[in-house]
Order: structure tokens, then C-alpha cells, then sequence
């Protein structure tokens, strides 16, 4: 009896050991492999630029972040602290115009029936594939005057993000019953109040969903304000980024206490809403 | 009929004048533009002439083969090694979340912070990618100088930041697998592999088609990282669509650039609306 059960728990021990090293193993092999680019960069944001242009992952042997940074931050007259300011107003409202437009459109396009909604809605959706036409956008805001500023860049952004944000909008007010809307009806409350009073404060969950994914979308964006927002004066984190890229060929750890300062922003919003986050992506994207 | 007034069109004027406007207006508006030389103020019609000049320029025709090549090779390595992640993401690993954290967070790092990381890990001497081949006496190659590979290793670099939407993606689909189908498996006598054959896989169906048609949106469509990368280079290696559209734009060749547009449009049209049908299809099929 008693050797069985050792020979039992043997086995179960093995079978546990084994588990363990093939457990670590899968973390080694995912740390190297997502988690070095990012170690790399910390250490070398930390270096001197002569020890930074080993382009080693050794840990450095003098610690100079807060230097790095405040250097990076002052160089050109402040402009990346100034590019923090423009991505943020950018970011800001053009998520506060999406919030209301996409959920009022969503609410509509997810409510009404017939042909005609469907199709709308279909031209809304097509917005996800289409590549937008770079210069014919130029010449649309050059019409109205609003090349190279910021409600330009602004409406540019607010329109294509509106396809996403109304994907995520009909999703979930699918789950508001009808019954709501008739009870208001009855109550004597117009389409309006209907929307502003009663369902757009039920909307609260993907409001949150909404503002935190277009929030990474809209800050971390490159093109857009590369085409629609050019000019010194215009500098957004992303385009800046890039620019310093050839001005700081030679310090690399300029250039990668730059990269930390903009991963900053994201990388809170990930600690904090990680799930929200994943489930927003995964809801919108199987829909789609 | 009276409750459709209560979803009064007047709600979608906002979000429709907006999209309108800035979005399908230009859309539209490429279509015309294409067809000539212009300045943002005159326009002189020229016919095919710009897109006669796309097909017979080998620098841009190569930006077509580039595209279509990191489109499909893109999606292509998202969808499966996306699947064997998720696949190890949804079994009883102790470190599945702090695993799936890692492979999810490059996804909301800015695409030119990813690129410049990676231009220099790629460094033919001194990158930490080369340094380690050497370390088990392999030689790696130049990854973004030689002309031959750049796009591949764009490429790579590509998968690297977006297989993470596609694993969260597969994870949510194969959660909503219910168990009693495993069980019943199990019982029968089946393995795990033949579970993943005959359950996992066929069931994943409509989230394997929601990555093939993301990434290759995304894949046909991408142009910060070439950018950041290689600039298109060395010459024009590794140009894709999207970067010839800004190339000529900077270089002031609006009608050509506007040309380019019309072509990716049309190669996005033509690539993703069939598969998009067919996948869904075979989703009735099932």
C-alpha cells in the first residue's frame, strides 16, 4: 500500500517538475521575445551617449534618465513639450466630437430599419477598408481653410475614426431594450430628448471603451498629422519622434529616452485598462 | 412607422457631414483627380498618363509586388502563430496573463517608436539581433541594407507588433467553445491534437476570418513602419503603395500621388472584398 502511494507521489512530483521547466521555458521564450526590445530601450535611455553607442543590453554603469530626458524635452526651443500639448488638444477633442456624433449616429443606424439605413450604414463601414485619399484631403481642407491647423486635423481625425467608434456603439446599444425607448415615447419625450436624456448616459461602459481606444489610436498616429498637420509649429509626439531620429543619430540614448517619454502615455492606459481594452479590440473587430 | 420617427435621421447629420466632408468627399474626388497633373488650384486633365507611368516605372511597380507580398506574408504569420499562441494562452499555464500582457502591449506602442527599437536591434554589426546569432556562430545578414530582405524584415517587425490583436482575438473565439464539446472528445477517446483539428479549428472559423481580413487591411495599407524602417529603401526595395502616395505627394507630383491612392483603393477593393465574401460563405456553409 504504502510503496504505491509513494511511487504515486512520485510521479505526481515529476509530472509537476516537468510542468515547471516547460512553463519557464514558454516565459524565457516570450521574454526574449517581447520583452527585450522594451529592456533595451529602458537601459539604453538610462546610458551616457558613449556607453549608448555600444547598442549593448548591459545595465548601465551610470545612471543618466533624468539628464536624458530633460535634455530631450528642452531640445528646439521645448518643441516635444509642445508636441505633447498639440497631441494632446489633437487627441482630447477629437474624442470628445466622437463621443457624441459616433453615439448619435450609432444609436440611429442600430435602431431604424429599411433599406436606406442600410446602406447608409454600409458607407459608413466601408470607411475601415478604405484608404483615405491623401491629397484630394488636402485640397477638400484648403477649401475651407483648415489645412495646417487645428480643427483640420481634427475634423480629419474625428472622420476616420467615426466607422470604428459606431461599430462599437451598435454593438452595445443592441443591448438596450426597445422597450426603454417606447416607454420614453409614451412618456411624451421626442427623438432628441430620447437620445440625450435617456440613452446616452446608459452608454457609460463603451463611452469609456470608445474614448480609451481611439485615445492609443489618435496619439501614437504618424500619417495623419504627417500629411494634414505639417509645419514647426505643428509638431505632434509622433511626428517629432521621427525628426529627432535623424538629429540624434549619433546619441542614441536621446533618442530612446524620447521613445520612453511616448510610450509613458499608453503604457499607463494599458496598466489601467488592459481588459477594457482587449475587449473593445476583440468586440469591435469580430463584428467588422 | 411612428417609432422610426423617433430615430429621426437629423441624429446622423453630425457624424454624416463630418464623414462626408473629410472622408468619402476626397474618396470620391481621387477618382477624378487621378486623371490629372494638378496644383491644389488648376488641374490639367492628362487621361491614363499617371497611371500608364505607376505600371511602366519599375520604382513603383515594385511597390505593388512589395505590398501584396507584406500583405499576405503579415496576415498570413499573424493567423498562425496567433493560433498557437492562443491555443497556449488558453491552457492551464499559471503565467497566461502576464504572458498574454507581453505579446498584447506592442500593439498600443506607437508604430514609429516600434521601428526605430527595431532599426537598431536589426544593426548589422553591432544589433542585439546579430550579436545573439553570433553568440551560436550563425552570421546574420544586413536585415534592412540588403535590398533582397528588407521587406521581409519590415515585415517581421510588422507581425512582431500586431500578432497580439490577433491572439486576444482567437483567445475571446476559443473561450466561447463550450467545454462539453472537449469533454464529449474526450470521452470518445480523441486526443488533444485531434481536438484542436476537429474542434478548436473549425469553431475559431469566424475569428480566424475576422484577422485574415484585419491584417490584410492593415498589411495593404502600411506605411509608418516602411517609413520609419527604411525609409523605402535601400532605393526602393522596400517601397510599398502607401509610401510611393507619399513620396510623390512630398515630391509635388499631386496627380500621380493621387493616382496611387486609386490604386491601393482598387488593390484593397479587389483582395479584400472577394475574400471577405468567400470567407463568410463558407461560415453559412458550416
Amino acid at each position: 500500500m504504502s510503496t504505491q502511494h509513494e511511487i504515486m507521489r512520485k510521479e505526481k512530483r515529476k509530472k509537476s517538475r516537468i510542468r515547471l521547466i516547460v512553463e519557464s521555458l514558454i516565459v524565457i521564450v516570450f521574454s526574449a521575445i517581447f520583452l527585450v526590445p522594451f529592456y533595451f530601450i529602458i537601459v539604453n535611455a538610462m546610458k551616457t551617449s558613449p556607453e549608448a553607442s555600444k547598442l549593448s543590453i548591459s545595465w548601465p554603469t551610470e545612471f543618466r534618465i533624468l539628464e536624458n530626458m530633460q535634455e530631450v524635452l528642452a531640445a528646439r526651443d521645448n518643441m516635444l513639450l509642445l508636441a505633447f500639448f498639440n497631441s494632446t488638444v489633437i487627441t482630447v477633442i477629437s474624442i470628445l466630437i466622437l463621443l457624441v456624433v459616433g453615439s448619435m449616429a450609432g444609436f440611429v443606424l442600430q435602431r431604424r430599419k429599411g433599406k436606406s439605413i442600410n446602406i447608409i450604414g454600409s458607407t459608413f463601414l466601408a470607411g475601415l477598408m478604405i484608404p483615405p485619399a491623401v491629397v484630394p484631403t488636402i485640397w477638400v481642407l484648403e477649401q475651407f481653410q483648415l489645412f495646417k491647423t487645428f480643427p483640420g486635423i481634427i475634423l480629419v481625425m474625428v472622420a476616420i475614426s467615426i466607422p470604428f467608434s459606431i461599430i462599437l456603439y451598435t454593438g452595445f446599444i443592441a443591448t438596450i431594450p426597445k422597450e426603454l425607448d417606447e416607454a420614453a415615447i409614451i412618456d411624451g419625450c421626442g427623438g432628441f430628448r430620447l437620445f440625450f436624456s435617456i440613452i446616452f448616459p446608459m452608454l457609460k461602459p463603451i463611452h469609456s471603451t470608445v474614448i480609451i481606444l481611439n485615445a492609443v489610436q489618435i496619439f501614437n498616429d504618424f500619417v495623419h498629422p504627417l500629411y494634414f498637420f505639417p509645419g514647426a509649429d505643428n509638431a505632434t509626439v509622433q511626428l517629432t519622434l521621427y525628426n529627432f531620429m535623424s538629429m540624434y543619430s549619433t546619441d542614441w540614448n536621446l533618442l530612446f529616452a524620447n521613445v520612453l517619454l511616448i510610450t509613458i502615455p499608453p503604457f499607463i492606459l494599458f496598466l489601467i485598462f488592459s481588459e477594457k481594452i482587449v475587449a473593445g479590440m476583440t468586440a469591435g473587430s469580430v463584428k467588422g | 412607422m411612428k417609432i422610426n420617427k423617433m430615430y429621426s435621421y437629423s441624429l446622423l447629420i453630425p457624424a454624416g457631414l463630418i464623414y462626408g466632408l473629410f472622408f468619402l468627399y476626397p474618396t470620391i474626388m481621387s477618382f477624378f483627380f487621378g486623371f490629372t497633373r494638378w496644383n491644389l488650384t488648376d488641374w490639367e486633365w492628362i487621361g491614363l498618363e499617371n497611371y500608364i507611368m505607376f505600371f511602366e516605372e519599375s520604382s513603383l511597380m515594385i511597390g505593388f509586388k512589395n505590398t501584396f507580398i507584406f500583405a499576405f506574408l503579415t496576415a498570413g504569420l499573424k493567423v498562425v502563430l496567433g493560433l498557437i499562441f492562443a491555443v497556449l494562452l488558453t491552457a492551464k499555464l499559471r503565467t497566461k496573463r502576464f504572458i498574454r500582457s507581453l505579446v498584447f502591449f506592442p500593439v498600443l506602442v506607437s508604430t514609429i517608436a516600434v521601428g526605430i527599437a527595431f532599426s537598431v536591434l536589426l544593426h548589422p554589426s553591432e544589433g542585439l539581433v546579430n550579436t545573439v546569432l553570433g553568440l551560436i556562430g550563425l552570421n546574420g545578414p544586413d536585415w534592412l541594407g540588403n535590398p533582397n530582405l528588407a521587406i521581409y524584415s519590415v515585415a517581421f517587425v510588422d507581425v512582431w507588433k500586431g500578432v497580439g490583436i490577433a491572439t486576444v482575438i482567437f483567445i475571446a473565439g476559443m473561450m466561447s467553445i463550450p467545454v462539453d464539446y472537449y469533454e464529449a472528445h474526450q470521452m470518445d477517446g480523441g486526443n488533444k491534437f485531434n481536438a484542436f483539428w476537429h474542434i478548436t479549428l473549425p469553431l475559431s472559423r469566424p475569428a480566424i476570418n475576422a484577422v485574415i481580413i484585419l491584417a490584410l487591411i492593415g498589411g495593404l495599407r502600411t506605411f509608418d513602419l516602411v517609413w520609419a524602417m527604411t525609409g523605402g529603401g535601400p532605393g526602393f526595395s522596400s517601397d510599398l503603395i502607401a509610401s510611393i502616395i507619399y513620396k510623390q505627394y512630398q515630391a509635388g507630383f499631386y496627380g500621380l500621388s493621387t493616382a496611387g491612392n486609386v490604386l491601393l483603393f482598387l488593390m484593397v477593393a479587389v483582395i479584400v472584398f472577394p475574400i471577405f465574401k468567400y470567407l463568410n460563405r463558407k461560415e453559412v456553409d458550416l
